[in-house]
């Protein structure tokens, strides 16, 4: 009875022992815990700077094709806050995968934050090459997700389904873009300047409103007409225009403090 | 209940000793903690690219990695494990099969490729369309042709098994299943699946049972000469991709192509290892050579071989070699068939 006793524990500790500890990178000068100081990032989805509906309602892009939407979802890594002397808060494991579907990935809270003034925000759309490489990974980057391609294996930076009169015999607007890796990946680093400054301090949350917009996908520098580019799924030159688009996406709408 | 928890304990102490002290080398190794498995690269060989970072090997691990390795439930319709078409005598490659049958009798587009010694790999599918161990099987789940399923489906399906949840809890510490989990205790037991006890191997090592005939000693010369770059020693292959200039099919399939979209990857395929042959063939990428006699007859005759852009300038002009030297280097090749991973018990579909 001892020995397997033993055993069990020793796997109990074995395990235990084999769990990564989060490398948080935080001020020691900083308050952890409860008060410690936060930020959150609030994602708003929207088509033309309208509140994103899916399925229900019909939008037009650029070209003037109508269309809606029936799923969107997005990979935000690597998210880095610059305070106004230059110092730089990076979020420890930063992989968030935004979908419209799912109203509680749309906010992400960050903590143990230096106190001050912060007036930049960083990130990377998709999932960055050395977590494509670094093998069977959970949470938002589970392939359970539907962001992950199976036989090129690699993550789906971000994906649109939709529908559009416009688009070829089925109508289905499919657009999964992917590539880590070399020229033609999907991968593109976003920075905005914050309005005005998040003002980080123990005990406070501001929030950074952030608006992502569909419809830019299809709208600059490359103008995308459904009649002929409908469905992008690979990584090709059509997935780079797409993700040259897609870059501007992002906009700061204003800063709750 | 008392009583099978102290077999399976004990179970789990013998399988741990076991694989710990089975290393291909003249010393025993003995596991510092007797569920931790000490993993050992075989002397002379290099290190390999994956050596269970983050994934710590044990025997429960193993254990429940083998268990979903045979387990048909990783299909749509419960008919197909990795094991129907890895099998365990046939170096876990599809025996006599060419290409093979998936959910609804479905053909699948290429051989199924052998499994050992996959930690020195850094890509997997014949077009290394998969870059971790870790990940390689979402392919074969997913794929319509083969089983068919959805990661989602997998998980469900072994929640529901209080057995799938205690090996869990043995292996990872909670009763928790999610896809991570399952892909790390494959890896825990696929990246075990050591070959490098050959004949060649005890030969290499100078061990007993390494006596080499002089046939297979002339083989072994004429391998170095004329076949040892892509088939690189130990391994038997460099693990690159090449085009061997094997004619284009009606299936067209371009292999490293499709991953990179270079076309100068085109008709370019991983140089298989040359280990235990005897039990993997099939051969090539489409499973087209039956015998290695047609291997061979192939790689002498250069008007055999095709006229691509990106065929591999070492074989562009064919190899020679005389009747003689086929027949040696056949000799020095069945050196390479490791009978006792053949017959690894470990590995197998546990009676």
């Amino acid at each position: 009875m001892n020995k397997i006793l033993i055993l069990l524990l020793s796997i109990v500790f074995i395990s235990y022992g084999c769990r990564k500890k989060d490398d948080v990178l935080i001020d020691k000068t900083s308050n952890t815990g409860a008060t410690s100081p936060k930020v959150k990032l609030l994602f708003r989805n929207v088509v033309n700077g309208q509140t994103l509906k899916l399925n229900t309602t019909n939008y037009t892009n650029e070209h003037g094709d109508t269309f809606s939407v029936s799923i969107y979802k997005y990979y935000i890594s690597n998210i880095t806050l610059t305070k106004d002397d230059g110092k730089v808060y990076a979020e420890p494991n930063s992989y968030h995968l935004i979908d419209e579907a799912g109203d509680s990935t749309k906010s992400i809270v960050m903590r143990d934050l230096v106190k001050g003034n912060y007036t930049q925000i960083s990130f990377l759309i998709g999932v960055d090459r050395a977590m494509n490489t670094s093998g069977a990974q959970t949470g938002a980057l589970d392939p359970i997700n539907g962001m992950f391609w199976d036989w090129n294996q690699g993550y789906i930076m971000a994906k649109m389904e939709g529908n559009s009169p416009q688009a070829s015999a089925t109508n289905h607007v499919i657009f999964h873009l992917g590539g880590y890796n070399g020229p033609k990946s999907a991968l593109r680093w976003v920075t905005m300047q914050l309005p005005t400054a998040a003002l980080v301090d123990n005990g406070k949350e501001p929030v950074i409103n952030i608006n992502s917009d569909v419809a830019q996908w299809f709208k600059t520098p490359t103008v995308v007409n459904f009649a002929i580019t409908s469905i992008v799924s690979g990584v090709n030159d059509e997935s780079v225009m797409i993700a040259d688009n897609y870059q501007d996406m992002f906009t700061i709408d204003h800063i709750d403090n | 209940m008392q009583k099978a928890r102290i077999y399976r304990g004990i179970i789990l102490l013998i399988i741990g000793v076991i694989i710990g002290v089975a290393a291909c080398t003249k010393d025993p190794l003995i596991p510092e903690a007797k569920d931790v498995i000490a993993f050992t690269v075989p002397k002379g060989w290099p290190q390999p690219h994956y050596n269970f970072e983050n994934n710590t090997l044990t025997s429960a691990g193993f254990v429940l990695g083998r268990k979903i390795f045979y387990d048909p439930r990783l299909s749509k319709d419960n008919s197909v494990s990795c094991g129907t078409c890895h099998q365990s005598y046939a170096a876990f490659a599809n025996f006599d099969h060419a290409l093979s049958h998936g959910v609804n009798d479905q053909l699948g587009t290429r051989n199924s490729p052998a499994l050992f010694n996959l930690n020195w790999h850094n890509g997997f599918f014949w077009d290394g369309g998969a870059n971790h161990i870790e990940n390689q099987p979402i392919g074969p789940i997913q794929n319509p042709l083969e089983m068919s399923e959805t990661i989602a489906n997998v998980v469900m399906k072994m929640d529901t098994s209080v057995v799938y949840k205690r090996l869990f809890m043995d292996a990872f510490g909670s009763d928790t299943i999610n896809s991570q989990r399952i892909f790390k205790a494959l890896a825990q037991f696929m990246g075990s699946m050591i070959s490098c006890n050959s004949k060649y191997d005890h030969y290499v090592r100078k061990e007993s049972g390494g006596d080499m005939t002089a046939s297979e000693l002339s083989g072994l010369h004429v391998f170095r000469a004329k076949c040892a770059t892509c088939h690189q020693e130990p391994l038997f292959s460099d693990y690159s991709y090449r085009n061997n200039g094997i004619a284009p099919t009606n299936a067209n399939d371009i292999g490293r192509g499709r991953i990179t979209t270079d076309s100068s990857d085109y008709y370019k395929f991983k140089v298989p290892s040359l280990r235990n042959l005897k039990y993997s063939g099939p051969y090539m990428h489409d499973g087209r050579y039956t015998t290695i006699d047609e291997v061979l007859n192939h790689y002498t005759n250069s008007a055999d071989m095709y006229n691509y852009p990106t065929i591999d300038p070492l074989v562009k002009n064919g190899i020679s070699l005389s009747a003689q030297e086929k027949t040696d280097l056949k000799s020095f090749l069945n050196t390479l068939n490791d009978t006792a991973f053949i017959h690894d018990i470990r590995f197998q579909l546990p009676q």
